[in-house]
């Protein structure tokens, strides 16, 4: 047993108790939220039939392979995989475009294999910068965003090296 | 987003055509919309089970407590805005939102976040983005969140012996680029701050 496989059945027992001890009508809320969840999913789904085609024709094309071989020394220099090369380029751009990619990556090279791993590792530690960017400043209506662009992207492309070294360390 | 639609499927014909796969990749486009829907399926269970648990979080006041031990960091971050006022509170329940990872709840605090420094730093109309403003959404490009729900859900999808072994490599990655997140945008305010008095002095 890992240490890490306490936290989820912890998180469900610690949450439920907490909310009976500030007397919420536990069942109620949860259920509001998990019905929250149920339009989340749905919501997603048409971007990611139309990502998911998008991300296996160019999978089956061949582009993937050849991308991959071409920034291969690169990644070696940290120990990031250059299978996942494809979640890097695609993350700061759609969220669905990377589940599809992650998809892909875990039914290629099995699950808890290192490309496997890594995928899922920047899927957890990233975000879609380019969304978020474009949702925020849109909101107060400003157009010119001096550094914020090369700001994330620093923390993207640090995100993008710490994950290799990481990953590597702990499964390789 | 729309140049991503277009530049992956041209991208995919053009590569079949010269390796010769336009047939796996035409199968491709068959699979991948079936796949969808299995995919979602999978995921539906474990997204349900997580909004369930982090609306019950979320009414037992998770995001004002954690809001309050943000506070004095919030206000080392953001320079100049009014300590406990309307911006600085927003900012909090935002950051705090996203460290839950409640999905639905961290965009709309964060918008309003982005009026409430607005207002409050009284730019004009058509005025650049603010530093302040930056460092709100820089954070909110950098992952903040806790627990990775989604990736979780998708690696047990996958059948991950224990989907959660990803964590720790989750959390120190996620710091390494929330520390640098936070040194780029304090660094490139410096700089324009640097740049714009060279201007103003000649």
């Amino acid at each position: 047993m890992q240490i890490t496989d306490l936290f989820i059945p912890l998180i469900f027992a610690g949450i439920l108790i907490a909310g009976c001890a500030k007397r919420v009508d536990v069942f109620r809320v949860f259920c509001d939220g998990a019905a929250d969840g149920l339009k989340t999913t749905a919501d997603i789904l048409p971007a990611l039939v139309l990502l998911l085609v998008s991300v296996g024709m160019l999978r089956a094309s061949g582009a993937v392979e050849l991308l991959t071989g071409l920034l291969e020394p690169v990644c070696g220099l940290f120990g990031f995989p250059p299978e996942c090369m494809q979640m890097v380029l695609l993350r700061p751009f759609s969220g669905s475009g990377a589940i599809a990619v992650y998809d892909g990556i875990a039914a290629e090279y099995g699950a808890d294999s290192l490309p496997e791993r890594a995928a899922a590792v920047l899927l957890g530690s990233s975000e879609t910068t380019f969304y978020t960017i474009a949702v925020y400043f849109s909101a107060v209506k400003i157009r010119r965003t001096r550094y914020a662009v090369p700001a994330a992207l620093t923390a993207d492309l640090t995100a993008w090296i710490v994950c290799g070294v990481t990953v590597s360390l702990f499964f390789g | 987003m729309k140049v991503i639609l277009i530049v992956l499927p041209v991208a995919a014909v053009i590569c079949g055509i010269c390796t010769g796969r336009l047939p796996e990749v035409s199968a491709a486009v068959l699979d991948g919309a079936a796949g969808a829907v299995t995919l979602a399926i999978s995921l539906c269970g474990i997204m349900c089970l997580w909004s369930g648990l982090m609306r019950v979080a979320e009414e037992c006041g998770a995001v004002r407590v954690m809001s309050a031990v943000l506070s004095p960091l919030v206000n080392f971050l953001f320079r100049g805005l009014e300590k406990g006022g309307r911006a600085a509170q927003l900012i909090s329940m935002n950051l705090s939102a996203n460290i839950l990872g409640l999905g639905n709840a961290t965009t709309p605090l964060g918008i309003q976040a982005m009026e409430a420094i607005k207002q409050e730093e009284g730019q004009p109309e058509g005025a650049p983005a603010s530093d302040n403003m930056i460092m709100l959404t820089v954070l909110n490009t950098a992952s903040l969140q806790l627990i990775p729900a989604t990736a979780a859900a998708l690696r047990s999808a996958r059948g991950a012996d224990s989907p959660m072994d990803i964590l720790p490599c989750v959390w120190i990655v996620s710091a390494y680029s929330l520390f640098i997140a936070v040194a780029a945008a304090k660094l490139l305010a410096w700089f324009s701050r640097r740049k714009d008095s060279f201007d103003a002095d000649n």
